[in-house]
């Protein structure tokens, strides 16, 4: 069928053959709106069941596969432009960037050089706006940042985005996305995971609404701290959700692990999370547990 | 002594202090001199060598197994210790010890992770290492401690939460993520002492306190330095290395406002005198329970709130 793209393919097998997950870069288009630009007249073929997928489809789909519904990672601008309605978004802290608390050799030029690679300034942001209308606090988390992993600037700005929510009284969405504690600050990442907890738990004291979504992966001190406290937690399909890693598991019970262990479907047969969302749901399933919580 | 290296050569001396005891036993003669002038020395090497520990000597004091746990202190240090079962859920975890006792007459709660002093323990107790029943068990406890406003005493000692098949099935991030939001607005006081390794979120879990000690020689990390050498040098015998880059020791915690207070060990570790070291916990806790317990909850809690809240480096 496609052997007059014969030559294309082979460039992108190559290409897109090892990692599920495709870098979709935003550029700003002509109204200074940050929109994924997936090059026109791209093929990628979709790891998980080889289907091939026209990039017009890849976009309109959220970045999943029609085929499998395979979701693929995407990053935290993504995920905010298809969850809150257009025009509403404020950011909090934008400028917010890491120190090198336990003088950690290397870590202050990884940062810069993530920087200019991603730009982001670090691995979560955060703020407000409306999705269907609905007003509320919102985190997004992203797994290009250093895997994502959670160092004072993540603690920071998501515990005043809590704070925020508490203060006004609002809910607050948080999308997880997480290799776990960033490593390099040591202890003081470590702390983050009570900070963050403790303005949960203040923020629950008032009667406001806290939904968690899961998103692949999820692991480590983030899923031991806030992540698992959601008045609802939601998890997107075969998010990958845990706490120790799968190595290290394996290796402390000499055994082979189960299939799906760790993943979205589950978590949920052992009580753990609330509802799996198709991604392509979730702004509406969102909007639907706000409303009920107003 | 215990078997540290950086011990070794004190070993040597302490072996020819023996052996002239016992020759001056058996063959009656006055070697009280030479003895005498040997333990002065060795008490001046020892002085020197625990004043220029480095992070990975303090590892392996932390770790060692004749180490004091929680109950050889918990028996010590506190009256009539009734040790309570279970989470009511699932089961009862043997890494976390936990019931109520006197204080000097004040009742109160006391929660630890329990390692064992030989295998056959360890074996028993996991090692210290808790599964999600564990950290059920605790905060079932700390809530009736609420209820009955009694201050709550955790002994922190463990490498870290159990990596197991079975702890992630029952949850184990959503066990310790419960403790840390309930232990922040706990409405009774709370202090919580490292007295050997506080290993990551499982140890986390059982400190967020109004205080937070650490014995002199104790540890407390984001993860193990060999997990640590094995993901940021790729090499899990750098150990040593990545001991002293992340900075887990009481010296280094206290001076980046982390911990409260460091308590004093007696001279070459806390395992060479239980009594002493179970002492100064005492006078420790003596002091800061009295404090504690007079003040309104509402300002405990708040500044309990701002304790974690200001821990964290960023640039704006």
């Amino acid at each position: 069928m496609f052997l007059e793209r014969g030559s294309y393919m082979f460039e992108f097998k190559r290409i897109f053959k090892k990692s599920r997950y495709i870098e979709v870069k935003n550029l700003e288009n002509d109204n200074g709106e940050k929109k994924p630009n997936i090059p026109t007249g791209m093929w990628v073929k979709c790891e998980t069941c080889g289907k091939i997928l026209y990039s017009k489809d890849l976009e309109n789909s959220i970045m999943t596969c029609e085929n499998c519904r395979t979701h693929f990672r995407i990053g935290c601008r993504e995920r905010i432009n298809y969850t809150i309605d257009s025009g509403t978004f404020i950011e909090y802290d934008k400028d917010m960037i890491s120190d090198n608390p336990i003088d950690f050799e290397g870590y202050s030029e990884k940062l810069q050089s993530l920087r200019d690679k991603t730009t982001l300034n670090e691995a979560v942001i955060t703020g407000e706006g409306k999705i269907n209308g609905q007003h509320t606090v919102i985190a997004v988390m992203d797994s290009n940042f250093m895997m994502g992993s959670m160092g004072s600037v993540v603690g920071e700005k998501i515990t005043r985005a809590i704070e925020s929510a508490t203060e006004a009284k609002m809910p607050i969405i948080i999308f997880t996305a997480s290799g776990g504690a960033r490593m390099q600050e040591g202890i003081y990442s470590l702390m983050q995971m009570a900070k963050t907890s403790a303005a949960i738990a203040r923020h629950n004291e008032k009667g406001c609404l806290y939904v968690t979504v899961l998103t692949d992966p999820t692991t480590g001190g983030v899923t031991a701290s806030f992540a698992t406290l959601g008045d609802i937690i939601l998890a997107e399909p075969n998010a990958l959700i845990g706490f120790a890693g799968r190595r290290v598991i394996e290796q402390t019970i000499k055994q082979q692990l189960p299939d799906g262990f760790q993943r979205a479907e589950f978590l949920l047969q052992k009580g753990f999370i609330d509802k799996i969302v198709d991604r392509k749901a979730m702004k509406d399933t969102l909007a639907e547990i706000l409303k009920i919580h107003l | 002594m215990g078997t540290l290296p950086f011990e070794k050569h004190m070993y040597e001396l302490k072996s020819k202090i023996d052996e002239l005891k016992s020759l001056a036993t058996e063959q009656n003669m006055d070697l009280g001199k030479e003895i005498r002038q040997m333990e002065v020395k060795l008490y001046n090497m020892q002085k020197e060598a625990y004043k220029n520990l480095t992070a990975w000597d303090k590892v392996s004091i932390a770790r060692l197994v004749e180490r004091p746990t929680a109950l050889d202190y918990i028996n010590k240090i506190f009256d009539n210790f009734m040790e309570l079962h279970g989470d009511r859920y699932y089961g009862d975890d043997s890494a976390i010890v936990g019931g109520i006792a006197e204080f000097n007459g004040i009742p109160v709660t006391v929660i630890a992770q329990q390692k064992g002093n030989n295998t056959k323990e360890n074996i028993k107790r996991n090692f210290g290492m808790p599964n999600p029943e564990g950290y059920r068990k605790a905060l079932r406890l700390m809530k009736q401690a609420e209820k009955f406003q009694r201050p709550v005493i955790c002994l922190v000692d463990t490498p870290g939460a159990y990596c197991g098949l079975g702890a992630e099935e029952r949850g184990q991030g959503e066990a310790i993520a419960r403790n840390l939001m309930e232990m922040s607005n706990l409405k009774t006081p709370i202090i919580s002492i490292v007295i050997g390794e506080g290993g990551s979120g499982g140890a986390l879990a059982l400190a967020v306190a109004d205080e937070v000690w650490m014995l002199e020689h104790a540890i407390y990390s984001i993860l193990s330095p060999e997990g640590f050498a094995s993901i940021l040098f790729k090499d899990a015998s750098l150990a040593s290395e990545a001991a002293n880059a992340m900075k887990i020791t009481a010296q280094d915690l206290i001076n980046f406002g982390i911990i409260d207070r460091i308590i004093k060990e007696p001279l070459g570790g806390a395992h060479t005198n239980v009594d002493e070291m179970a002492l100064g916990i005492k006078r420790n806790l003596e002091e800061s329970i009295n404090r504690l317990i007079r003040e309104p909850i509402e300002s405990l809690l708040t500044k309990r709130y701002y304790k974690f809240r200001k821990i964290g480096k960023v640039v704006e």
